[in-house]
């Protein structure tokens, strides 16, 4: 239902974050992840940030799903 | 009021005589056009002739990588390369919203002059028409064009069998991301620009080197989903396309993510589909990764025995239909 | 970035896929709950690889599906205003009321502007001082807070010429209101990844502790759904019932507090009206008093006939999961992504249209 895609802050300016996806950058809001820093994940919504993309708990899910699934290629 | 197009600017008199030479004439810079008659007189040979037409209105009409005039120029002459024949003449009407700005037109004709020079066509004929303002939605042009069947080439879906391959020339969906970056309320940055571009050379030194090339055509609008379903349908023959093997830049894809698009669905400019027996399928990609325009050339899929259906293998192993488009792609959120 | 393409890793997802085949010893059904997933299950194609094995079941989570008739009719009103600019997001606009959509009345005339965030919605507000910009606000959590920041940005920029028509939604107590409703026969649930990333995981625990239902919270990619699949299967087939979350790189215990207070701030829960579903409490979100003069509904008088139904639509049915849209009379006939009957058909992310468009329309599976 809500189609929202991770993108990396480059340049935080109050309540406003310039954000980048591959070459592809934007001016969103951030009032919604008030710690986020510059070089955080965050999730884009609708023009806003919605929440930010806890990068350990990303590697930690593939590692666990590596371990129970084997075949992953290094990380 | 100097810099905008007025109603006069197309009555017939003085304005409008101005305006052509000025703004016509001398940047396409072409005897035949300088002539300034009632039609083109040209030469062109006794073999048979591929003539086409397109009209062109895009918002917004200067995007990342090119602008309506380019667009007009690419657009006849790739329908032309595509058939198989070498353009040779264009013809290119505009209809004009007045308070159009000059300057903007100015950018427009110098563009499509230089495209057209570039591709070696030559613009031989035109008109102008100014319309009252919301008539029209700034400029629209219209292009048609003449281009010659060289003897030995003669491409037909007819020609098309089971086990063929599909190949195209590089990346999926870049005109068509690049016009969207580009929209009122849509507005990101990218650094994605429109594939527009010519694509007449590219295809004649192919058709040199590989007689045996069994149909052409050029995804623009639709996607390559729209051309595939096309020439599934018209040879009445399956298709199955391979959704790991189909280039798309990771800017494409990450834009079309953020918007809810699907990069098989957006429009291309600048690309053109090639049905080839499989024993050729290497020499072809390596013919078209020589050239700039082929440079991500690659095989995405095969034509197997069937009724017209195309079909997508995901990277997972699916096999999903893949339909021809309803309606335009819009963005969404959810 | 190239840690979250791992996600996407193909290998990865076949064996995932491998396990779930070999796990599940009578097919099931599961509910996806969110369109994002729907559209993800078909364009992946993992409902192909896993028929006959489990059936997939649309719940209701496309906001633009669950809009009411009614809604859409308020919508095409709004748009017939003189001197009004309707923006919206672009899955709205081809949705049938009960006798136009905005599209249409597009076509006749009328100024609806398609956009990607609300925030461009109030920058045509500026742009356009001398007209009305309505925002037609469709939904859920995750939209929800989206539209508190809009609102605040136009009180404080003094842009008094916004409005929002709100027919947001949700979700818990749509899941509820299904739970309640005896004939649903479903195993286990996938929840919405970016509704739970604004509620927190603790908002669905009464899946398990109420209803006994198991259910596992996912993100978007095709790792991230199956490995749900496969932990939901597990549950299942072991007779448990817990609500995990499989997305923890976005999805905390607690949600998003700084959201959810944004969603308080500016709006209340009341009853609302879901397409097929009926009348859910607490299930809508009406602005507060103290902001009425953002919201559309009550600026300007609109009078509505009552809403029709659309004949032979059964897109509640399929909202429900009890049938599947391909068991819908109406199907690839007279209901097609060209003449939509039904708002399933319309969304993108609508069960219907995600069938029609990527698993080939009629008979085929």
């Amino acid at each position: 239902m809500c189609l929202a895609v991770p993108a990396r802050v480059t340049m935080i300016e109050g309540i406003y974050a310039e954000i980048e996806l591959f070459g592809n950058t934007r001016r969103i809001g951030i009032s919604l992840v008030p710690m986020v820093q510059v070089g955080d994940y965050v999730l884009v919504h609708a023009g806003y940030a919605l929440h930010t993309i806890d990068e350990k708990e990303a590697l930690e899910t593939l590692r666990l799903l590596e371990e129970v699934y084997g075949t992953l290629a290094e990380i | 009021m100097k810099d905008k197009i007025l109603l006069a600017h197309g009555d017939g008199g003085l304005l409008t005589h101005h305006l052509i030479l000025e703004h016509f004439i001398r940047p396409f810079n072409n005897p035949i056009l300088a002539q300034m008659a009632d039609a083109a007189r040209i030469q062109v040979s006794t073999r048979d002739l591929a003539f086409t037409t397109d009209s062109f209105v895009i918002n917004p009409i200067f995007f990342p990588g090119g602008d309506i005039g380019k667009l007009a120029v690419c657009g006849t002459v790739n329908d032309l390369a595509v058939s198989g024949a070498q353009p040779c003449f264009l013809a290119a009407s505009f209809i004009i919203e007045e308070g159009f700005s000059l300057n903007d037109l100015d950018r427009i004709i110098s563009s499509m002059a230089s495209t057209a020079a570039t591709a070696g066509v030559a613009i031989v004929a035109g008109d102008t028409k100014v319309v009252e303002r919301g008539s029209v939605d700034k400029i629209f042009v219209n292009t048609a064009g003449i281009g010659v069947f060289s003897p030995e080439t003669i491409l037909g879906v007819e020609k098309i069998e089971d086990g063929d391959v599909v190949i195209i020339n590089g990346c999926i969906g870049e005109h068509g991301m690049a016009v969207l970056s580009g929209r009122e309320g849509l507005g990101f940055e990218t650094s994605i620009i429109s594939d527009c571009a010519c694509l007449n050379q590219i295809i004649q030194e192919l058709m040199a080197r590989h007689a045996t090339i069994k149909f052409m055509r050029d995804p623009t609008r639709g996607g390559l989903a729209a051309t595939i379903n096309e020439i599934a349908s018209a040879s009445a023959k399956d298709i199955y396309l391979f959704e790991d093997k189909i280039p798309v830049s990771d800017e494409v894809r990450w834009a079309a993510e953020m918007l809810g698009m699907d990069p098989l669905y957006l429009a291309n400019e600048g690309k053109f589909v090639i049905v080839a027996s499989r024993e050729e399928e290497k020499e072809i990609i390596s013919s078209l990764r020589n050239h700039t325009l082929g440079r991500n050339a690659a095989a995405i899929g095969e034509i197997r025995k069937g009724s017209g259906n195309v079909y997508l293998k995901t990277c997972l192993g699916a096999t999903k239909l893949i339909k021809m488009p309803v309606g335009q792609q819009l963005p969404r959120i959810c | 970035m190239e840690l979250l393409q791992k996600y996407r890793d193909p290998e990865l997802g076949k064996q995932i896929l491998l396990r779930i085949k070999h796990q599940v010893g009578r097919p099931l059904r599961i509910m996806e709950v969110c369109g994002t997933h729907t559209v993800a299950i078909s364009r992946f194609g993992i409902r192909e690889l896993l028929h006959g094995i489990l059936d997939f079941r649309s719940g209701p989570g496309c906001p633009v599906c669950v809009t009411d008739s009614g809604e859409i009719d308020q919508m095409v009103e709004l748009a017939k205003l003189p001197n009004v600019i309707v923006v919206t997001f672009g899955d709205l606009m081809k949705v049938p009321g009960s006798y136009s959509s905005l599209s249409q009345e597009k076509t006749k005339g009328c100024d609806v502007r398609i956009v990607y965030s609300p925030l461009d919605g109030l920058k045509i507000a500026r742009d356009n001082p001398q007209k009305q910009v309505v925002f037609l606000g469709i939904g859920f959590e995750t939209t929800i807070p989206v539209f508190s920041l809009c609102l605040e940005e136009a009180m404080e920029k003094g842009i008094g010429n916004f409005s929002v028509l709100s027919a947001q939604k949700t979700v818990p107590p749509a899941l509820e209101a299904l739970l309640n409703d005896a004939a649903i026969n479903i195993d286990g649930f996938i929840l919405p990844g970016h509704v739970s990333a604004i509620l927190g995981r603790q908002c669905f625990e009464f899946l398990a502790s109420k209803y006994n239902m198991p259910a596992v919270i996912t993100g978007f990619e095709p790792v991230d759904i199956l490995a749900a699949v496969a932990l939901l299967c597990e549950m299942i087939c072991q007779g448990q019932a817990k609500v995990l979350n499989a997305y923890t790189r976005v999805v905390r215990e607690e949600g998003n507090p700084a959201a959810k207070s944004a969603i308080d701030k500016f709006f209340i829960p009341v009853p609302a009206v879901w397409r097929g579903l009926g009348l859910i409490p607490a299930s809508g979100m009406r602005l507060r008093e103290e902001y009425a003069m953002f919201d559309a509904g009550r600026i300007f008088e609109i009078n509505l006939s009552p809403a029709q139904l659309l004949p032979g639509c059964v897109c509640g049915e399929v909202l429900k999961g009890k049938i599947t849209p391909r068991e819908c009379q109406l199907f690839g006939n007279a209901c097609s992504p060209v003449h939509p009957v039904g708002p399933c058909m319309v969304s993108s992310e609508g069960a219907c249209m995600a069938y029609f468009q990527y698993e080939g329309g009629m008979g085929r599976v």
